[in-house]
């Protein structure tokens, strides 16, 4: 077994448990911090099902940013609808027999062209930050580097069209890390550039505003009914106070 | 006080999104609270010797107190989206004022005590540690903040400011840096009663001398009832409508309609007070103290129904924390909300032709109506999606003939602060309030210049106070503001034959 092999399937354990235990415990805080007042935005649903239809186009359309600000939507949006195509495309190296909606033509296709589009709403987003003074102003080194990070893992992995690597054996050792059945990871430069920056994107993420996934579910202005005649709606630290 | 020297902000035809300058607004902070009325709301008189420790204590317990906060603190991606959205930005172009850079002074500092990465690369993330030039920044940038939620609307995650400012005035409290214009006035609250410290007897007196004026104008004996036990409904309303000009014209109008309708109505010279200031300071304690006055009231009065009055801020605490804050009220008619507006009443009462109008009263006024924040952002009338922004503009249109609105991205849930909300409606402040008063004025302007609006109906206390400034500052008519309720009462037709 190769060092490199060694190295990376030790770090994709690593990542995984930070990405998902810290993830899962982020959840866990937020969940339990209660949220003691009614805060909902307008137009805000009356019922626990007009707020799963609000979330839905938030996470689905980004409707409140639409409305902000039409760059940053179409960029953002871009980038992230491009990482759900580019998401579905990578199933192939982890699922075995691969699922069959993942095999077909036009998943695998548009998640090839998904990486242009990511790198166009990214160059987009990195272009509004550089020359929009306000946002210029509220950048802090991390918010270009995750931006630099994120380029990063598309560039190399769209490169890898032209540095190809042995994807069976790239399979192979993902089963095994999976089955813990571990095989040799093919050495290829540009593969270890993306792999490597994959990892450090699944290391940061909860220790990052990328918690910006979860905290939107948590969001009390876009999650909460508009309820607040209807029934109390008191947190247990509160209730404290009426004894 | 006079408004003192500062550059006056230029009406343009549109709101433009101004370039930064940087610390253009650092100079200015309100009065800071004396011991006195610290002490009267449980908070040290003057910074307390630990008050670093003090502070990030009070921060990690709010964290855990406040999902929003929390949650907010984690979650904003810096996209700037909400960077143009800040009236207070519009006027001042400080980019402190941009809702992110207000929001980053709290999360700086959070960073930097409770997230790993502030914690060993403070640099990389922006993470900052908590001196006394962070806490004065606070102090300045977190009273230059309505918390009218304008950038939460349009923020992709629903990150609301509000939130963030009153969580950061909790801190400043807990350590003994209060602002004076907010404490000073819960104190006379938990004293008194009322905002303006009126005692019973002088607001017997004023309501006295309303009915009087009342009856010589329109030869109707209405009532202004106070303390009148068995009476249907208790009417909390902002103390403002007691004297104030335009307010007390829509104190006229209610009693007009409750009078019209025959319902039985009362004021509490214990509950004298609509405003809670509790919410500004971000205090749940004193929000709830605040609160249960007018549960005790209600009690007290053997009333069957609570009504609000026209003010903003009121009217989501009222609407939307009341019943969370001072209930259950199952001693109430139950054939009702708790609480109502009083444009639920008058709406209702119009949709059954109890009240009916003479248009023409009001035909020497073409009326444009401005959303109060917190009424657009923060509450709710009818049990109607979008009712708070319906009910008003059906109430207007039912009372008079000309009704144009503002431009879209101006009103409803999109609509501008008056520049003066969320406390910071004291002189000390005249040079935000105007900048502030910007972008509305901007907007006002237009429908002035195209259809011809001569006056601005609001529902708000604030915006009503804030307003008689802001108009004569920027060269409209100072009486350009009016209640909506004096529409109402100007052209209710009532039937003259009781006296």
């Amino acid at each position: 077994m190769s060092l490199v092999t060694i190295i990376y399937g030790s770090l994709f354990y690593f990542a995984t448990l930070i990405l998902f235990i810290g993830l899962a415990y982020r959840v866990y805080e937020y969940a339990s911090i209660p949220a003691p007042l009614k805060i909902p935005t307008p137009p805000a649903p009356k019922t626990k099902k007009g707020v799963a239809v609000r979330l839905f186009r938030e996470v689905v359309l980004f409707e409140s940013l639409f409305h902000s600000a039409k760059w940053t939507w179409l960029f953002g949006w871009l980038f992230h609808f491009a990482l759900l195509l580019a998401f579905f495309r990578h199933l192939r190296y982890v699922t075995d027999p691969v699922w069959f909606w993942v095999s077909w033509e036009i998943v695998q296709a548009a998640g090839h062209y998904a990486a242009y589009m990511m790198l166009i709403g990214l160059f987009g987003l990195f272009a509004r930050r550089v020359f929009v003074d306000r946002v210029r102003h509220i950048s802090a080194p991390s918010d270009y580097l995750i931006l630099v990070l994120i380029i990063g893992i598309a560039l190399s992995g769209l490169l890898m069209k032209w540095f190809p690597t042995d994807i069976f054996a790239l399979k192979q050792f993902f089963l095994g890390l999976i089955y813990f059945n571990w095989s040799e990871l093919p050495s290829d430069f540009m593969l270890l550039i993306h792999l490597g920056l994959v990892l450090l994107l699944m290391i940061i993420f909860p220790y990052s505003k990328l918690l910006h996934a979860p905290g939107l579910f948590f969001s009390p202005t876009r999650n909460q009914t508009d309820t607040a005649r209807d029934s109390r709606h008191i947190a247990d630290w509160a209730r404290k106070l009426e004894s | 006080m006079a408004v003192k020297e500062f550059e006056k902000p230029e009406l343009k035809e549109f709101t433009e999104v101004p370039k930064l300058e940087n610390e253009a607004t650092s100079h200015l902070a309100p009065f800071k609270s004396k011991e006195e009325f610290q002490s009267t709301l449980g908070y040290p008189g003057e910074l307390v010797d630990n008050w670093e420790d003090a502070a990030l204590d009070k921060m990690g317990d709010l964290l855990k107190k406040y999902r929003s906060l929390r949650v907010y603190l984690d979650s904003c991606i810096q996209c700037g989206a909400c960077t143009d959205k800040c009236h207070y930005y519009l006027g001042t172009k400080d980019p402190s004022n941009m809702p992110v850079g207000r929001q980053n002074l709290l999360r700086s500092v959070y960073r930097r005590y409770f997230t790993l990465p502030g914690k060993y690369f403070p640099k990389l993330v922006g993470a900052i540690d908590l001196t006394k030039e962070v806490l004065d920044e606070w102090y300045s940038y977190y009273h230059q903040c309505s918390q009218c939620r304008r950038c939460a609307v349009f923020c992709p995650m629903g990150i609301d400011t509000a939130e963030i400012s009153m969580a950061a005035r909790e801190i400043m409290d807990s350590i003994g840096v209060g602002q004076k214009y907010c404490n000073e006035i819960i104190g006379k609250v938990h004293k008194i009663g009322n905002n303006l410290g009126l005692p019973e007897p002088a607001l017997a007196d004023t309501l006295e001398g309303l009915e009087e004026d009342v009856v010589d104008e329109t030869e109707i004996d209405v009532k202004y009832p106070l303390d009148q036990k068995d009476s249907d409904v208790l009417l909390v309303t902002p103390s403002a409508d007691f004297f104030a000009e335009p307010h007390v014209d829509g104190l006229i109008g209610y009693g007009k309609v409750f009078h019209q309708a025959g319902i039985s109505w009362t004021l509490s010279s214990h509950a004298s007070e609509a405003a809670n200031f509790g919410m500004f300071i971000g205090s749940y304690a004193n929000m709830r103290k605040l609160a249960l006055r007018i549960r005790e009231a209600a009690l007290d009065l053997n009333v069957k129904r609570i009504v609000f009055g026209e003010c903003g801020h009121a009217w989501r605490v009222a609407y939307s924390f009341l019943n969370t804050l001072a209930g259950p009220f199952d001693f109430l008619d139950p054939k009702y909300p708790v609480p109502q507006h009083i444009c639920e009443v008058t709406y209702d009462l119009i949709q059954k032709k109890v009240l009916e109008f003479d248009k023409s009263a009001n035909d020497d006024m073409v009326i444009t109506y401005h959303d109060s924040c917190n009424v657009a952002r923060a509450s709710n009338m009818g049990d109607i999606i979008g009712g708070q922004f319906s009910i008003p503009r059906d109430i207007i249109k039912a009372t008079s003939n000309h009704f144009y609105d503002m431009e879209e991205s101006t009103i409803k849930e999109k609509t501008f602060c008056c520049g003066g909300g969320g406390g910071l409606l004291t002189d000390d402040l005249m040079e935000l309030r105007m900048k502030g008063a910007l972008p509305r004025m901007e907007a006002l302007k237009r429908v002035v210049d195209d259809y011809g609006v001569t006056h601005m109906a609001a529902i708000c206390a604030i915006c009503k106070s804030q307003f008689s400034k802001a108009l004569g500052y920027y060269g409209f008519e100072m009486d350009r503001i009016i209640s909506l309720h004096q529409l109402v009462g100007n052209a209710l037709i009532m039937n003259k034959k009781e006296l």
